[in-house]
């Protein structure tokens, strides 16, 4: 028999797929719905924060304008799925002819995915000025940006319904469409990561300078990251949108931008599972700790609890949780000798 | 339709929130000169020094001036503490992780303050004198806009001098210029750092006082917003310059409200787009802003 370390890598990865939906199957059958809520509460997430990984934790450009994004793929994939007999009620514009006509209500992937290709077209024209900055000039930027869409949100009442939210969007997101876009973003930036572009962004990370004199254009990179990344958190965006069932502007703000980074850093920025092992650890406690907060009226525990967690971490594990760990250690083979 | 009180009106409120403005992104240029962070936690304070003053004032019922000194002590002694416990370790690692740190800490305070007090906002009243109202020429003020530029100014006088004149100060600029070269020449590093978040996070809590005296209400939010912006103002001043930073506030406060008084009423809820517009504007055009030294953006 193969050792495990000497399959190849994709023989891994759809082991692992298959080990992940056969997990999700058995708990799908067997657990009650809250903790299912919960369980897809983490897949979207963890698509939330692997898509944040790409531009914070590998091209290591500090970006927090994410919920931004978030918000751009929760709004169109809404407006384009948005049933047609609820639409007056809720003064809701129909589609023009170019989006299927007034009489049309699209099916959830096409819309999923054109929400997304509109969030990583967002990215583009926001890159272009503001992936020019470094460090934290681009940190401050991008979070104006994301001000900048949430007071849209709030502003274009015709679109949106400003500050009132639109409600009763149907509920299509499930475990399955979670699970299985978690899968593709890993997948995506998986093989973008070994490939000459993902080697790259992480020269790019290390030195841009370096970088640059190995003949490789930085904006082109840094831009390429922030879209693919715009481009899945618009997918989370609505799957989240059809999770929730409904949007309204301020929940696409600091805390969310916030949440998905303390996620992303408690798990561990630039490692490939890291961002799912955040959020999943942030959400888990968040549900815990919910009915302690509740039952004792002590409105905040839980966020001083993940703010000491992202503190702690930054002292004490700068790489996170996940960082230079392997999950699979176990299955290796033990090295003889010293060192 | 806009008349000369109208438009002395809207630049007597742009002065008093750029005062405000200046005032917190003079204690952030001065942290940021020196470690190169973006210090978010710095709006954190003005809360802090918020509710200090709330809970002393309005709840104890103590004296006014009691209350003032206690949110300045309060502000400070937290600003040597963050500094203490949150960013000593970090510093000389990668930029990024005290940026972190610094969301993380103002996290930390909000939350703390959400848990002491309640989510909702609390009326904040001042003293009585404070809110008297004058009329001059048709242009309304209340003492309190009086009392907000004229502290700044004196503030702002008393950190110029204190930057220029004094031994600290100018181990202050010199550490700022460069902190190997600074402690070359025996500068203690460490020690100027805690003096910057010191006195920084003290005038950052008198201005959460000066906050909730203008508008009239306090929450444990109403922080967050204001750091933020104190960075675009340090941005458009120009980033290391301590009158530059002074400038920018003045700026920013001037737009913010010249842009919601003079565009059409549908505009007012863009008030913070239009501030974050005018940032990316003043990063791609102009990054060294209007004081600053030229530094690779």
């Amino acid at each position: 028999m193969r050792r495990w370390t000497s399959l190849p890598g994709g023989v891994k990865f759809l082991l692992g797929i298959a080990a992940l939906f056969l997990v999700l199957f058995i708990a799908n059958s067997t657990l009650n719905r809250y903790v299912l809520h919960v369980i897809t509460l983490i897949g979207i997430y963890s698509v939330a924060t692997t898509s944040l990984n790409l531009t914070n934790g590998y091209t290591g450009l500090f970006s927090l304008g994410h919920a931004g994004f978030m918000a751009v793929g929760a709004y169109v994939a809404t407006l384009l799925t948005f049933p047609v007999r609820l639409r007056i009620a809720y003064n809701l514009p129909l589609l023009p002819s170019f989006l299927g006509g007034p009489e049309y209500q699209w099916p959830f992937l096409p819309a999923l995915i054109v929400g997304g290709i509109v969030a990583a077209i967002a990215a583009l024209f926001v890159g272009a000025p503001v992936l020019r900055l470094r460090g934290h000039y681009l940190s401050v930027a991008s979070l104006g940006f994301m001000v900048i869409i949430t007071t849209l949100a709030k502003g274009l009442k015709d679109l949106t319904r400003g500050a009132a939210g639109i409600q009763a969007i149907p509920r299509y997101t499930n475990i399955w469409w979670v699970y299985a876009w978690l899968v593709v973003t890993i997948y995506v930036i998986w093989r973008l990561l070994n490939s000459s572009y993902g080697r790259a962004m992480l020269a790019i990370r290390e030195s841009e300078t370096a970088a640059q004199s190995q003949g490789i254009h930085p904006m082109r990179y840094k831009l390429l990251s922030f879209v693919i990344g715009a481009f899945f958190a618009g997918i989370a965006g609505g799957l989240y949108a059809h999770f929730a069932r409904s949007i309204r502007p301020y929940e696409f703000s600091f805390y969310m931008t916030f949440h998905i980074v303390i996620m992303l850093i408690i798990g561990g920025a630039g490692t490939l599972l890291g961002p799912t092992v955040g959020a999943a650890i942030v959400i888990a406690l968040k549900y815990v700790l919910k009915p302690v907060e509740e039952g004792l009226g002590i409105y905040g525990l839980v966020e001083i609890i993940y703010a000491l967690m992202l503190i702690g971490v930054m002292l004490w594990r700068p790489e996170g949780i996940a960082g230079g760990v392997n999950p699979l250690k176990f299955l290796m083979p033990k090295r003889k000798g010293g060192s | 339709m806009f008349t000369a009180t109208y438009v002395a009106q809207q630049l007597l409120n742009g002065i008093v929130l750029g005062s405000m403005y200046a005032l917190l992104a003079l204690g952030m240029t001065v942290v940021y000169g020196i470690l190169r962070l973006i210090n978010f936690a710095h709006g954190a304070l003005v809360t802090v020094g918020a509710f200090t003053f709330f809970g002393i004032f309005v709840v104890l019922g103590w004296p006014f001036a009691l209350a003032l000194v206690a949110a300045l002590v309060v502000g400070g002694v937290m600003g040597f503490l963050l500094d203490l416990v949150g960013y000593r370790k970090l510093r000389g690692g990668p930029e990024v992780s005290l940026l972190i740190t610094s969301l993380g800490i103002y996290i930390l305070l909000e939350n703390f303050i959400k848990l002491l007090a309640t989510p909702q906002p609390y009326a904040f009243r001042p003293p009585a004198f404070l809110v008297q109202l004058h009329n001059v020429g048709g242009v309304a003020f209340r003492t309190v806009d009086v009392f907000i530029v004229a502290v700044s100014v004196l503030i702002m006088v008393a950190f110029a001098l204190f930057v220029k004149r004094t031994k600290l100060g100018i181990a202050m600029r010199a550490t700022a210029e460069s902190v190997e070269a600074a402690q070359l020449v025996g500068i203690g590093v460490n020690q100027v750092v805690a003096v910057a978040f010191v006195l920084g996070s003290a005038v950052a809590a008198i201005t959460g006082f000066m906050w909730g005296a203008k508008y009239g209400q306090i929450s444990y939010d109403m922080g967050f917003m204001a750091g933020v912006k104190a960075f675009v103002a340090i941005v458009i001043g120009g980033i290391g310059s301590i009158p530059g930073a002074m400038i920018g506030g003045f700026i920013l406060g001037l737009v913010e409200t010249l842009a919601v008084g003079f565009l059409p009423p549908g505009f007012a809820e863009y008030r913070d787009a239009i501030v974050f517009t005018l940032l990316i504007l003043v990063l791609l055009l102009r990054p060294t802003g209007i004081m600053g030294r030229k530094e690779a953006v």
